[in-house]
């Protein structure tokens, strides 16, 4: 699976959760979730169920404590994906 | 002098009307909001019949954004909110804007018995399978007792109190005195007050087992729920909310806004579990108390009531409920009040029973009417014996109500009422 699969299929998931005044153009790959995308703190464990169900991986605890970025979910993906 | 007390805004979502033009309709009409359900049929209910409100998957989304949508799944939350957000707009007052500071002088008191029953279930399946990373973030909130005040805090931008009372069926009632007395005692300037209650198999179950629910109407579930009847065979289950708007009146003269009717007072109390009062009971010496105690409060006499909003659920209690009346007004034969039971049409909602009436009983102050009691065709003897049967429209009338009171009892053996005055 490319990184540009990847972050497409992200960007789908994402869209859903972002507030009503951040559009989908303003989400870069290093755009922190919460504090620049200012999705609520809360979403992160959804986010992560929706990657999860996506891509058919789980995250461990670890995980998800280094998720801020899409590019970290893209590697964490990865990883996942190559183990 | 404490300051006085109004109310500028209904929101209502019943059985037989979801907001407040459909829902004057129906109660004017007479119209049942009682349904046969064949879940509970499935399920070995030995009552099959209920009232829920309706509510299209459009309208929901007038209120909730698909987000706050995902993996929504509370009645109780929805009704409660529906019924909040339309007070808060028909009192013509605007959340706070996103980036605004809180609305410092409103507050909210929401009350419920359950709100999401449904989705404690759906959480313990996840959970007994092991998943319960899967709960994701919305079990939790959705199935806190105060969930109900925290969504309308939040779409509302609430700055006071913003908290949910639970008294069982007294909710309703103690919500909008306890809104009140937050408001007389200075505390805030508005206070959205109301209670919900959600639906289902699992909220009403245990009424059920208890026998305390009627199994005689499952084929005609609009002749089920029969308050003050001789044939009165047990309350039918129902869910809902009301809402409405307290206010200073010195704060809705400032905004012009409509006042329907003004808050003149009430009183809350229990009758311990002792005498004849238990659990499931309740204590007459109790009820009469708070009764008496609300005139007292409100500063009114017994003879200036002129219309009763009744607890009357249609169990063998409500010929109790009307000596109680009678004794703590002295009052009976023809110089008794009209009196109406709204359980006849939407059965009893439960922890939203309080507000949903409280909602009808400012209607007919407002509008001087008297809406009919249905089912009761057949009065209970014991009830016809105390109070002539013309005190029981069971017609629609229009005459003016000045002064009316509104009680509601609940398990626990306790007892709220509350006293309205007309605008």
């Amino acid at each position: 699976m490319t990184t540009e699969s990847i972050y497409a299929q992200l960007l789908t998931i994402i869209q859903t959760y972002l507030p009503d005044d951040v559009s989908l153009d303003d989400v870069k790959p290093d755009s922190d979730l919460t504090e620049e995308l200012n999705i609520n703190s809360a979403h992160l464990v959804d986010i992560v169920l929706d990657v999860e169900e996506t891509f058919d991986i789980e995250f461990a605890n670890e995980d998800m404590e280094s998720l801020r970025t899409l590019n970290d979910a893209v590697s964490i993906i990865q990883k996942k994906k190559a183990s | 002098m404490k300051p006085r007390v109004v109310i500028t805004g209904l929101g209502v979502v019943s059985p037989n009307g979801v907001g407040v033009p459909d829902f004057t309709k129906a109660i004017k009409s007479g119209t049942s909001g009682i349904e046969f359900y064949s879940k509970l049929k499935e399920l070995n209910f030995s009552c099959q019949i209920g009232g829920t409100p309706f509510i299209t998957e459009d309208k929901k989304r007038e209120y909730l954004t698909d987000l706050q949508l995902r993996n929504f799944n509370s009645n109780g939350i929805l009704y409660g909110i529906i019924a909040g957000m339309d007070a808060l707009k028909d009192a013509g007052i605007s959340p706070a804007a996103k980036d605004a500071s809180p609305l410092w002088d409103l507050g909210i008191i929401f009350g419920a018995g359950t709100t999401s029953v449904e989705k404690f279930k759906e959480s313990v399946y996840i959970l007994d399978a092991g998943n319960v990373r899967r709960l994701g973030s919305t079990s939790v909130v959705q199935t806190m007792a105060s969930g109900v005040s925290a969504y309308l805090g939040g779409l509302i931008g609430a700055g006071n109190m913003v908290t949910t009372n639970s008294s069982a069926c007294v909710t309703g009632t103690e919500a909008i005195i306890m809104g009140y007395e937050r408001i007389t005692s200075g505390k805030a300037t508005v206070m959205l007050c109301g209670s919900c209650n959600d639906d289902g198999p699992y909220v009403w179950g245990g009424f059920d087992a208890m026998k305390v629910i009627t199994y005689k109407h499952n084929d005609t579930p609009e002749k089920g729920s029969r308050p003050m009847s001789a044939s009165a065979s047990g309350f039918v289950p129902g869910s809902g909310a009301g809402a409405l708007i307290l206010e200073s009146l010195e704060s809705a003269e400032k905004r012009g806004a409509t006042i329907y009717a003004e808050v003149l007072g009430g009183a809350i109390n229990s009758g311990g579990q002792r005498n004849e009062g238990s659990m499931t009971a309740p204590n007459s010496v109790a009820v009469q108390k708070c009764i008496v105690d609300a005139l007292k409060d409100a500063d009114v006499k017994a003879n200036d009531i002129d219309y009763i909003n009744g607890h009357l659920t249609a169990t063998s209690k409500d010929s109790l409920e009307i000596e109680n009346w009678c004794k703590a007004l002295n009052r009976k034969g023809d110089d008794f009040p009209y009196i109406n039971s709204l359980k006849g049409m939407i059965g009893h909602s439960l922890a939203a029973s309080g507000s949903i009436e409280a909602v009808s009983t400012i209607l007919q102050l407002q509008q001087s009417f008297v809406f009919p009691n249905i089912n009761c065709e057949d009065l209970h003897p014991e009830i016809s014996e105390l109070i002539p049967s013309n005190k029981i429209p069971r017609k629609l009338i229009y005459t003016p109500i000045n002064i009316a009171a509104k009680a509601s009892f609940g398990f626990g053996d306790v007892n709220a009422c509350i006293i309205f005055k007309k605008n």
